[in-house]
């Protein structure tokens, strides 16, 4: 069964059409890795999936129910899905361990021993166990994301949205986030990420979508669209990206 | 990095010795012209034709001494008015920003009185909003009517609220919408990312201007005085009439300094701390 379907969706920011008509199904446990150049819309269809941005046409599904209906109080949402951003977002006022335990503190009213117990353990699981109490500015990059990945996951989400979450990262600590990425499909969560990282792509996606000026152009198996897209677009995509080093 | 068995090279040497020639000569040129400046100052007053005059006027230590005690009495008035003020104007201040800051249609009625508030208050000269409250308002002659100094108080609020509020709003603008982004995708309500993300980083970047207000609000808490209550600088205008000797306004001016370094030493201290922390420090 789908977990998450969107039908048509449509989003335009200033005149400029930066969703059309676009459709994506995503079924529990699967990894779906959307690839583009920028501004194909990739970042912009997870904050509307997360509804941090209104969608103008068409509707979002998160396991069966309408969550682009303005009737849906979105915080509830909001706190089914977990979203890691590519600048990390993580809050530089709080500790490593304050940042994880807010939501599970405020949003679902744990205490705050049992939501420190339940960060210092996945914190332990990711190898950042001594780093709890230190700031967000002390960290490096990489470590930085993987407790954004970790804040996220402290509220059990059903999915998880990851946008570009190692494009702002020196190339060696990429390697950190991606096999945290890699720990959590064997974990069987269900993932869309938005990635520059083809290789990635083809190793961990169930299902690779190339986006071209906000539309689904080709989607298959990894090997099927990395190796041999049928369209025109995704072609010349790949083809810059090879000629960059970067597949 | 090696720093116990590192043996300085020549060259490194040299650059030392160089740069401790180069210290001392500074501090000595420092000296020399502080000295120089400080003595042509004390020639240039003390020599003036009428130095004797100006001296006895307003640097009679005599009278100085006699003013103290009714100088001080006052300066405790302006203390106590100054916490309550500060304490009320940071509030209010704080209320307003964040009153600001609210969306949707049932807020329009709240956004646009605060709106209004801060371009009033901004607006209009402290002492017109004294005279409104203190002389206007007891002529109401409602019942339970507070005394003149609450008033005054009031006064002091409303205006430096309205300043405060301004600088709130900056505060709470300048944090970035990604961080109510990543606030939000964790599921928080826009008030509890208000009050766990956006406001405390908005008043940790906004301590150095808001505590410079504070400064400037404990001059202005002497203008109560207008009113009546007898603060510092109305003692030391009450001491000069019976004297026909300035000296009190020196000893008031010295006094109200000595109040304020303590306040500009915190100043400094929490702007040269977030101004490390912003910049990478611990």
């Amino acid at each position: 069964m789908a977990l998450l379907r969107c039908r048509g969706l449509r989003k335009e920011y200033a005149g400029a059409v930066v969703l059309d008509r676009l459709d994506l199904t995503v079924a529990e446990h699967q990894v779906v890795a959307l690839i583009g150049a920028s501004g194909s819309g990739k970042s912009t269809l997870l904050r509307c999936v997360n509804l941090l941005d209104d969608l103008d046409d068409g509707t979002v599904e998160l396991d069966g129910e309408d969550i682009s209906d303005p009737r849906v109080d979105a915080d509830r949402v909001r706190r089914r899905i977990g979203m890691v951003f590519q600048a990390y977002n993580l809050f530089p006022h709080l500790s490593v361990l304050e940042n994880i335990t807010l939501a599970p503190r405020r949003v679902h009213r744990r205490a705050r021993a049992e939501a420190e117990a339940q960060a210092r353990e996945l914190l332990d699981r990711v190898g950042l166990g001594d780093r709890a109490d230190a700031y967000p500015d002390r960290l490096s990059g990489g470590q930085q994301q993987r407790v954004a990945i970790v804040r996220a996951l402290a509220n059990s989400p059903r999915l998880m949205l990851l946008d570009e979450v190692t494009s702002a990262l020196d190339p060696e600590l990429v390697g950190e986030v991606l096999a945290m990425i890699r720990d959590l499909k064997a974990d069987g969560m269900t993932m869309v990420l938005a990635t520059h990282e083809m290789g990635f792509a083809r190793e961990v996606a169930d299902e690779v979508c190339f986006l071209d000026a906000g539309r689904v152009v080709e989607s298959g198996p990894p090997e099927q669209v990395l190796g041999e897209p049928t369209q025109p677009r995704t072609r010349q995509f790949l083809r810059r990206i090879i000629e960059a080093g970067r597949l | 990095m090696t720093v116990l068995d590192h043996i300085p090279s020549e060259a490194q040497l040299r650059r030392a010795a160089y740069r401790r020639r180069q210290t001392v000569y500074s501090v000595l040129v420092a000296a020399s012209s502080t000295a120089a400046l400080g003595t042509l100052l004390v020639v240039a007053v003390t020599g003036a034709p009428g130095w004797e005059r100006v001296r006895r006027s307003f640097l009679d230590p005599e009278i100085a001494w006699d003013a103290l005690p009714a100088v001080l009495a006052g300066l405790w008035l302006n203390v106590r008015l100054l916490v309550c003020c500060a304490a009320g104007a940071l509030l209010l201040g704080l209320v307003i920003a964040v009153l600001r800051t609210l969306r949707g249609p049932i807020f329009f009625p709240v956004r646009a009185l605060a709106a209004g508030y801060t371009y009033t208050f901004r607006g209009l000269p402290l002492i017109i909003v004294l005279y409104l409250l203190t002389l206007g308002v007891p002529g109401l002659r409602l019942q339970g009517m507070p005394p003149v100094l609450v008033l005054g108080g009031l006064a002091l609020v409303l205006t430096y609220g309205g300043y405060l509020a301004e600088v709130f709003r900056a505060g709470i603008e300048s944090v970035h919408p990604s961080q109510l982004a990543a606030a939000r995708s964790l599921g928080l309500t826009y008030r509890q990312t208000m009050r766990h993300v956006v406001l405390p980083q908005a008043v940790r970047r906004v301590a150095p201007p808001l505590l410079n207000d504070v400064v400037a609000l404990q001059k202005d808490v002497g203008l109560v005085s207008l009113a009546g209550p007898i603060d510092a600088v109305r003692a030391a205008q009450i001491a000069t009439a019976q004297t026909f000797n300035y000296t009190p306004y020196v000893v008031a001016g010295v006094l109200f300094v000595l109040l304020a370094i303590p306040l500009i030493a915190v100043t400094d201290w929490v702007t040269l701390r977030s101004a490390r922390r912003q910049s990478g420090g611990s």
